[in-house]
């Protein structure tokens, strides 16, 4: 899709081809016609492409850096541990894709086969799509706006020959905009088992945090439960512990007494995650004993009960 | 299309520095209200302009949550964060009907709201306006760039943590700056170290080294780094004053000299 202009009203608005502002756009013609307003056929196409997908999990926050990327990179490796379990890892945050150094995939390229792209994969069973396969210099920036960034969600969803997955696992990037409405709007025929919400204990990420929640709401994707990450610090040295986030308000843990919504768990402040994710290591390998791994883990495990519990809809095995 | 740029609202701002990172939860809302208060300890009057639409954290930072915003004639009043004045600041967070209401909108909306943020709130004389955007390189980063462009010239400060992770975002973000003509004042590494209060010992919580590395690949100043201090995080949760408060914190030297280095360091409009 070309760029659109300033002022653009959406393509969806009573508006649309007909405001001062889409003079000389060249959609112009396309949405004065009403074609805007219908549904965008790639959403069956990606309903189709997800039947091979067994459980689409979304990993948001309102709030940056609270370790979204992070805790989307462990679940996949702690799901691919299995090695009967297919997982799929897909990054949406254009603008700062943090996944491919996380999972160790620096300056990897994206192939093209007869069946669309082949996502790249860190072990036989976890395949990994991110922008930043497709940028070919680590200082490239991608400036996109929000039409354009919709426009490579669809093709992440829509062309990634993603093959037979158990766990299709979305990282998104911070906020409440449009990468996360296109999300949403492109797999809504797909039925997503639910979002998994970040946080740390800190007001400032709750503030924000409670907003996603209300975009859960106003989009009617499930919750499975909020995650509170940098929980505690425990000083390598001395073993005491010290809040560096202090939960000045509760912490996620009242919030979630408050909204009613599962905490999932805690993790607390390991130095070693951080330096894991730097190296491209999954942190689960790396240091087995450290609390923040079993905390990872009973939190992946319940996720699995969650999706377990609330399999996908009967329609979509009848058909294929 | 655009009618002649008139001075309007802008023209009795002397300094306007735009706070950037790629990466999010790296302190641009923190190093932007620290960076105000420090400024106004020096005596100078500042705003502070949150586009962060999705996410607005400043008010909360300066206690100014729920505040009303007025008109007045030549646009929106920014609010006063406190008696004597000197810090003002507008944020969309004035304008939900509760904190806890999300703004979801796509980029065109988003675009327009910030155009009206810089055109049509009446900062009046400023020393500084520090403009504090949210993570990444769209729709916001553009569409503030864009409308501040006719006020040149702008500065940037790019703020990271010390990990590879974040360098590899924030280095986007510098050729955000470099294509878009923004001079970079210099990067700021926050979150660098953590010295355990019960036995003095300093954990690098989130790796080491990423500030000087970033500024050395863009070849732009390093200007310090702040180290992680709950007693700065908790003072942001309240809305108090950092820096009148403590003084004698580890984050506060580093917090100062980044404010000395941007005043002697900021382009100044030529009026």
């Amino acid at each position: 899709m070309e760029e659109v202009p300033q002022g653009c009203p959406g393509t969806g608005s009573a508006q649309a081809g007909r405001g001062a502002s889409c003079q000389g756009c060249p959609n112009q013609r396309l949405c004065a016609s009403g074609a805007g307003a219908a549904p965008d056929p790639a959403i069956e196409e990606i309903k189709e492409k997800m039947k091979t997908v067994k459980h689409k999990i979304l990993v948001l926050s309102g709030k940056g850096g609270v370790g979204k990327s992070t805790f989307s990179a462990h679940l996949a490796h702690g799901l691919a541990e299995d090695e009967n379990t297919q997982v799929a890892l897909l990054d949406i945050d254009i603008c700062g894709p943090s996944i491919p150094k996380i999972m160790g995939l620096e300056g990897e390229q994206v192939h093209q086969s007869g069946s669309g792209w082949s996502p790249v994969f860190v072990e036989d069973n976890l395949g990994v799509m991110s922008v930043g396969f497709l940028l070919s210099s680590p200082d490239d920036a991608v400036i996109w706006r929000g039409p354009k960034k919709n426009g490579m969600i669809k093709q992440f969803l829509r062309d990634v020959d993603w093959g037979e997955v158990d766990y299709l696992i979305v990282d998104t990037p911070p906020g409440t905009s449009d990468e996360h409405l296109s999300a949403v709007q492109y797999l809504s025929a797909a039925h997503i088992d639910g979002a998994v919400i970040i946080t740390t204990p800190q007001e400032v990420s709750l503030q924000d945090v409670r907003k996603e929640i209300n975009f859960c709401h106003k989009v009617k994707l499930p919750i499975i439960g909020v995650v509170e990450n940098m929980s505690v610090f425990i000083c390598p040295k001395c073993k005491k512990e010290t809040q560096i986030f202090p939960p000045t308000t509760g912490g996620a843990e009242v919030m979630c007494q408050d909204l009613k919504i599962p905490l999932l768990g805690k993790v607390p402040l390991d130095p070693h995650i951080g330096k894991s994710c730097d190296k491209g290591q999954s942190f689960l390998m790396d240091a087995p004993d450290s609390p923040a791994t079993f905390a990872y883990r009973s939190i992946i495990q319940r996720i699995q009960e969650f999706c377990g519990h609330h399999p996908p809809k009967e329609e979509h095995f009848l058909s294929s | 299309m655009e009618a002649a740029v008139e001075p309007g609202n802008l023209a009795g701002v002397r300094h306007i520095i735009l706070v950037l990172s790629g990466k999010g939860g790296v302190g641009k809302s923190t190093i932007s209200t620290e960076l105000a208060l420090a400024l106004r300890h020096a005596g100078k009057k500042v705003g502070i302009l949150d586009v962060d639409l999705c996410g607005p954290s400043i008010p909360r930072m300066l206690r100014a949550q729920g505040r009303a915003v007025h008109q007045c004639d030549s646009g929106w009043v920014p609010v006063f964060v406190d008696q004597e004045q000197s810090i003002s600041l507008m944020s969309v967070g004035f304008l939900l009907e509760s904190p806890d209401e999300a703004v979801v909108w796509r980029g065109p909306k988003k675009n327009a709201l910030i155009k009206q943020f810089v055109a049509d709130v009446a900062w009046g004389q400023l020393d500084y306006l520090v403009v504090d955007t949210p993570p990444g390189t769209s729709d916001e980063h553009m569409a503030a760039v864009e409308a501040l462009r006719p006020y040149s010239p702008l500065g940037a400060l790019v703020v990271t943590t010390p990990q590879a992770v974040s360098v590899g975002d924030v280095r986007r973000e510098l050729t955000f700056c470099r294509k878009t003509g923004l001079q970079v004042v210099g990067v700021v590494e926050n979150m660098s170290g953590f010295v355990c209060p019960h036995c003095a010992e300093c954990t690098n919580v989130f790796s080491r080294g990423g500030g000087e590395v970033l500024a050395s690949l863009a070849g732009v100043p390093f200007l310090g780094s702040v180290p992680l201090d709950p007693e700065l995080t908790r003072s942001l949760e309240e809305g108090q004053d950092f820096i009148r408060d403590f003084p004698k914190s580890p984050a506060f030297p580093a917090l100062f000299s980044i404010a000395q280095k941007v005043m002697s360091e900021a382009p100044a409009r030529l009026s």
